[in-house]
């Protein structure tokens, strides 16, 4: 009994410790640097100031805000509607292939995702393999200018993070009781019906993780629209690594990251707010 | 139109090669209360999966309200099933699970609203309305799986061994409930269990049913009085096997040879002389006598020795070893004829039977009784 108090005690406070140290910390960091000045002799000094916030009020900054919000959101919805049926059926399934098929969708991340980017190059490159293909079955003329676009950026994103949308899925999807859905059945509920009033609730919690581990992630990764978009693909992520890379204006860059995290807090705070006001309704 | 509700006829099932059901033909009459009794895996669960449309019969065909359900999908089937883990939807209240199959027919809001509180009623549940089911204790969740298929109006209601999950004073108050509620409501149950004392105490009807086959269909009372072979009568409560020898026939009179002793016993099947014979004694209808209370008059009793005394409240269970070794059980009940049930191990006694409360059956092979 003890022991294991202490045994509780020590991962508890590992995790804080590192929590604090790995997250808490740096964000501190970044929040004192936003309010700093910044010259071309020092990356940041005193006195504290508002003007990066003030700053950001340009509809340069706001547009790949809003452009940056709507790439993710495009590449979250699309890697849902990819990733439902894909989770669906792995784990509906019950040959031997279903662990192959898992193990499938885990082997890329044993490749580093910039490499994996950087072989998209080659097969969306005018000369790449789907051109060629498209050519080669006559669907098109001449090569799409497909790399260096948005619709790169989102191949890019979707090949990227899919993964991230199938696994939270595939284990909410496997823990559903399929007795449940016999009674839906049973009680008269179409296919259809089955799964909007059954199955997609019951599978929430993990569309919902799917699509925050898939969302955030396409807001910030930098190196795929720096690779796949080219130099007119400014999004967040590469917006952030700019100032601190290469303008050198570590406040600004603060003060956009700052900006953002509160965003995304607001965000998680409505979609927590509205369950835990729903199920205190459902207790009265 | 005829009165059957539900009609199988030649139904049999296999899965990978496996017979799970073999020739099944039954006949469920509308408003009856019928019972499909059989141990584990004997397919009673496979039976009511068939008629709910979960699983196709390999071959035969099953009719429900007359019409051959070939091919209809479980929720175009106007039958539904309480399911023995109940299958409560969690994220649903107690009304939004209830009125499920209502809104699936699309029905307006005021008779959903109304068929809802009419059965929320029925089920006793009015005050838990608005409760989650893991908020609900199990015998409360019972009431709403059942409350969700009868609000339906189902031709039919199965019901797959939905009380195996309930203590023993729960599981004999929602027995009570569920035959009111058949009666009031006068829907054709069709109800499974392994449990023998549930199946006769519940039923108009029983289906005894043993690996993939139909035994006996009969009233609770002819299944336990009249078993149509060895394996229903042992399947359906306590039973003394004797093998015998049929020595001679009068009419419904038989003299059987039992452990050396004449005795005759009755029965309306066909049988002649020379037959070997099952005779089937119940505990409560075998009778134990010590040494003074037979008067000497022993010629058709069977000397034996106490061996175990099992006090019950109303009844007293002994085991009887017999002379040639053979345990009997012999249930006492205590009455004003026989007000001396105190019986020692150990003792000395006759044990018999009024002749006529036996059980004839034909000899089968396999038994070691």
């Amino acid at each position: 009994m003890r022991s294991d108090n202490g045994f509780k005690y020590f991962s508890l406070s590992v995790i804080w410790i590192w929590l604090t140290i790995f997250a808490l910390l740096p964000f501190i960091l970044v929040s004192i640097a936003s309010f700093m000045n910044h010259d071309e002799s020092h990356i940041i000094q005193l006195p504290f100031t508002l003007a990066h916030y003030g700053e950001l009020n340009n509809t340069i900054y706001l547009k790949i805000f809003e452009k940056s919000f709507y790439l993710a959101g495009f590449c979250t919805l699309f890697c849902l509607i990819l990733g439902y049926p894909f989770a669906y059926i792995i784990a509906r399934m019950e040959s031997s292939f279903k662990s192959l098929l898992i193990l499938l969708i885990i082997i890329p991340f044993w490749t580093s995702s910039l490499i994996r980017t950087y072989s998209m190059i080659t097969i969306l490159k005018p000369k790449g393999i789907i051109n060629s293909i498209m050519m080669w079955l006559g669907i098109v003329d001449k090569p799409l200018p497909l790399l260096f676009s948005d619709i790169a950026v989102v191949i890019g994103l979707i090949y990227n993070l899919l993964p991230f949308m199938v696994l939270p899925l595939l284990t909410n999807i496997e823990r559903l009781d399929n007795r449940l859905i016999d009674a839906a059945r049973d009680l008269g509920a179409n296919r259809f019906t089955t799964f909007r009033r059954v199955i997609m609730p019951l599978t929430m919690p993990g569309i919902l993780s799917g699509c925050i581990l898939v969302f955030l992630p396409a807001m910030t990764i930098f190196y795929i629209p720096d690779l796949l978009g080219g130099s007119k693909s400014i999004l967040l992520g590469n917006l952030i690594q700019n100032q601190f890379l290469v303008t050198e204006n570590w406040p600004l860059g603060s003060a956009i990251s700052v900006v953002f995290i509160l965003l995304l807090a607001l965000l998680l705070l409505i979609y927590w707010r509205s369950t835990r006001g729903k199920t205190q309704g459902e207790l009265l | 139109m005829t009165s059957n509700i539900i009609e199988l006829r030649g139904v049999s099932k296999s899965i990978h090669g496996h017979d799970i059901l073999q020739n099944i033909n039954l006949e469920v009459h509308n408003g009856e209360f019928l019972t499909l009794l059989g141990p584990s895996g004997c397919g009673k669960t496979t039976l009511l999966r068939l008629i709910s449309g979960f699983e196709t019969p390999t071959t035969g065909h099953i009719f429900i309200n007359g019409k051959d359900v070939e091919g209809l999908p479980p929720h175009l089937r106007h039958v539904h099933t309480v399911f023995q883990s109940y299958a409560l939807f969690p994220h649903m209240n107690v009304v939004e699970n209830i009125e499920f199959g209502l809104r699936c027919q699309k029905l307006p809001k005021n008779e959903i609203d109304r068929r809802v509180a009419e059965v929320l009623k029925t089920v006793k549940l009015e005050k838990y309305a608005t409760r989650k089911p893991e908020q609900l204790s199990g015998g409360q969740q019972q009431r709403v799986a059942i409350a969700r298929a009868v609000v339906n109006r189902p031709l039919v209601l199965l019901l797959d061994e939905p009380l195996s999950s309930l203590d023993y004073r729960l599981r004999k108050t929602m027995q009570i409930e569920l035959k009111q509620l058949q009666r009031k409501l006068g829907i054709t149950f069709i109800f499974v269990t392994h449990d023998q004392e549930e199946a006769l105490s519940m039923s108009d009807r029983v289906v005894v049913m043993q690996e993939g086959c139909i035994e006996q269909v009969g009233t609770p009372r002819q299944v336990y009085e009249n078993p149509e072979n060895l394996a229903v009568a042992k399947f359906i409560g306590e039973a003394n096997i004797f093998e015998s020898e049929i020595i001679a026939i009068d009419g419904k009179l038989i003299t059987v040879d039992i452990l050396g002793r004449r005795r005759i016993v009755k029965s309306t099947r066909p049988f002649s002389v020379g037959d070997k014979v099952h005779i089937l004694v119940r505990p409560e209808d075998l009778r134990v006598w010590d040494q003074k209370e037979t008067e000497g008059d022993t010629a058709d009793m069977f000397p034996g020795v106490v061996e175990e005394v099992i006090y019950k409240g109303t009844t007293v269970d002994l085991m009887v070893r017999l002379f040639n070794n053979k345990l009997v059980a012999a249930t006492e009940f205590f009455d004003e004829d026989d007000d001396r049930l105190e019986y020692a191990i150990g003792e000395q006694v006759w044990t018999t039977w009024v002749s006529g409360w036996e059980v004839v059956l034909p000899y089968e092979e396999t038994v070691t009784a």
